[in-house]
């Protein structure tokens, strides 16, 4: 196996020779210095160590032959035959990916009378969708749906497959990645593909401080999930795929999962869980203008938040309202509209991923910490953005299916 | 009787992390170790189910000999029995080699019924661990559990929870469970425990202890997965200021809210 080679006769002092590992994985055994389990093979002892102490001993690595693998699958996430947009997404990342290695997109769709639904996907340029439909597979149960896609990749040997970072793709593409003892990156948020189809996958890891680039060199097929709303769904297409009906056999759906109850969820309205916030501050002039704001985070599928005054006010409720006092948030989005910022309001969102603020006052405190500092008057410029958000179409396939 | 066991990793204190730029290797200098915080979440919900009935609670971990240090954290808190899985050979685990080791080490003794998992880690974040061990041990899996409803004496009954809806599932043991943050407020460990449990053992297996002795399922070689680099990130936002007119700078909002993916 991969060894890290220690020329015990090439050290000459054994000062300082523990440091050079950051993994604490260097120790003395009596008089040799040895590895231990906490070597993690990054080898930079050979590169940061005294010369010719510390050697790398490469593998020898059985290669799969890759030209038998051929294909990018997507698996299609639906919830009772509606489908999850990350689907499209993916398809359009398995569409430019298969472009460049000449190779089929195919969409894996398995669940409950389904295969209807499965035209739909073929206008975002599908090649080939497999549609497993059966009553057993109505729920989510992990054996089942791991069989479905054992019995595709067996029978159709996609080199790649996209499975959308959802709860359910976050619990079957691991597993049905383990059944093939082959590499599965997590929630990539860059994908591409080299000429020999391996697949490139770029990652954030330690809570997004660090990203690493890997890839899957020796087996087949290459698993990655990727989260909603990494990558853009594809321009619609004339449809020129297919939809195939497979087989399912009894034997995939043994499981020893039993579904009791399926609840609707409750959807939360706490602001602290939003993922897109429009917050109202004092450049709010009366009360029913509370509905352009409102309005603005209705578009883009958003909660409205308040600052003190506007909640002392009454105009908004107290749980909506952000700083020391109120709550702390930290949305991928934070659209302020006349706040001019105080050190207590910043406290509770300045953590925010994109802080757009708006407002005319241009010392205020707010453009302290705005990524975007937006110097206007808010009157002037929500109806208009109001207008546009209207205006625009949402990017929905749909086929022709009369054609 | 219920055996359960949980599995728990030491990770970095921080996940404030740097990369050094010459090398492409993380700088982990001085950088104090704690258990994974979502581990100790399934660690409380199996003391939480062994406070309602007979429980033998195993926590097992793979790592480094210093490793020892999270399995003394779970004594303390109330495990019964702990399980070291170390050695060279484990070297350089991605996520498959990893859970296969798990795998392994949980099966070395008799199956336990319940496995208990935390959802990811905060250094790998990947969450896939605990489903690839349920598969080398061909047992069903529950990710995302909510709520433990009901233990019983052949399975277990547990909410899980996905964007729409809640579901209810009963899995028969022997089988694996992803917990949320969340589930339950985890103890602090307890002084009475630090002193009852200071002489007791922490057993090390290595490879020599698994049924499946061949070398290429473990460490660097049994990984599918290769880190080609590491780099940091790229650097936080640029900070913009924009003037104009009320329909430009809607115009400008609206075109980087399309770009940012919001519409």
């Amino acid at each position: 196996m991969a060894n890290i080679i220690i020329h015990q006769n090439k050290i000459t002092s054994r000062e300082d020779l523990l440091e050079v590992c950051p993994f604490n994985a260097l120790e003395w055994e009596g008089d040799a210095l040895v590895t231990n389990a906490a070597c993690k093979m990054c080898k930079l002892c050979v590169k940061k160590g005294p010369e010719g102490v510390f050697e790398f001993e490469e593998d020898e690595i059985v290669v799969v032959d890759k030209s038998l693998w051929k294909g990018i699958a997507v698996y299609v996430d639906h919830d009772n035959g509606n489908i999850h947009p990350v689907t499209h997404e993916l398809i359009g990342k398995a569409r430019e990916m298969a472009a460049k290695i000449d190779h089929p997109v195919y969409g894996v769709f398995m669940g409950s009378g389904i295969t209807k639904k499965a035209d739909e996907l073929l206008a975002y340029g599908v090649d080939e969708i497999f549609v497993y439909d059966h009553e057993a597979l109505t729920h989510f149960r992990i054996e089942p749906y791991t069989a479905v896609m054992e019995d595709f990749i067996n029978r159709h040997k996609p080199s790649i497959v996209l499975v959308g970072g959802t709860t359910i793709g976050r619990s079957l593409a691991p597993r049905a990645a383990a059944r093939f003892r082959t590499g599965l990156t997590a929630d990539c948020t860059i994908l591409d593909v080299q000429e020999n189809t391996d697949l490139d996958q770029i990652r954030p890891a330690f809570g997004g401080n660090i990203m690493a680039h890997i890839q899957t060199p020796a087996h087949r097929p290459q698993f990655a999930t990727v989260r909603y709303k990494i990558f853009s769904a594809p321009v619609c297409v004339d449809p020129t795929g297919v939809v195939t009906v497979c087989d399912v056999e009894e034997k995939m759906l043994e499981s020893r999962i039993r579904v009791l109850e399926v609840a609707e969820k409750q959807i939360s309205e706490s602001i602290e869980d939003a993922e897109v916030i429009v917050v109202a501050g004092r450049g709010v002039k009366q009360e029913k203008d509370m509905a352009m704001v409102r309005r603005l985070a209705d578009l883009l599928g958003g909660r409205v938040a308040a600052t003190r005054p506007l909640i002392e006010a009454g105009w908004a409720e107290p749980k909506t309202q952000i700083g020391l006092s109120g709550r702390t948030v930290k949305p991928k989005l934070i659209i302020t509209c006349g706040v001019s910022g105080s050190v207590q309001f910043a406290a509770g969102m300045n953590n925010s991923d994109l802080i757009m603020a708006i407002d005319n006052d241009p010392s205020a405190s707010i453009f302290d910490i705005a990524h975007i500092g937006i110097r206007g008057d808010l009157y002037d410029i929500l109806p208009d953005l109001i207008e546009k958000l209207e205006a625009t179409e949402k990017n929905v396939c749909t086929a022709d299916l009369t054609a | 009787m219920i055996r359960i066991t949980t599995c728990i990793k030491q990770v970095p204190g921080t996940t404030k992390v740097e990369v050094d730029e010459k090398t492409g290797v993380l700088k982990r200098d001085g950088i104090e170790s704690k258990m994974n915080p979502y581990d100790l979440y399934a660690l409380e919900t199996a003391l939480k189910i062994k406070e309602e009935r007979e429980t033998e609670l195993t926590v097992v971990s793979m790592g480094p000999p210093q490793a020892e240090d999270v399995i003394r954290e779970a004594y303390m808190m109330g495990a019964d029995k702990g399980l070291l899985l170390s050695d060279r050979k484990f070297a350089g685990a991605d996520v498959l080699s990893t859970a296969y080791t798990l795998s392994q080490g949980i099966a070395a003794e008799e199956l336990p019924d319940l496995i208990i998992c935390g959802k990811q880690t905060t250094d790998g974040d990947t969450a896939q661990v605990g489903p690839e061990i349920a598969e080398f041990l061909n047992i069903p899996h529950v990710a995302n559990v909510t709520c433990i409803r009901e233990v019983k004496a052949d399975g277990i009954v547990v909410d899980m929870d996905l964007p729409n809806a809640v579901e209810t599932v009963e899995a028969a043991f022997p089988c694996l469970i992803t917990v949320e943050k969340g589930i339950h407020q985890p103890r602090l460990p307890s002084f009475r425990l630090k002193m009852a449990t200071r002489d007791r053992e922490v057993p090390v297996l290595s490879m020599k202890d698994f049924t499946d002795q061949d070398e290429t399922r473990y460490g660097l070689k049994g990984s599918p997965t290769q880190v080609v680099r590491i780099f940091p990130p790229e650097t936080d936002r640029e900070k913009e200021t924009w003037q104009g007119t009320g329909p430009e700078l809607a115009g400008r909002i609206h075109e980087k809210l399309v770009a940012e993916k919001f519409i």
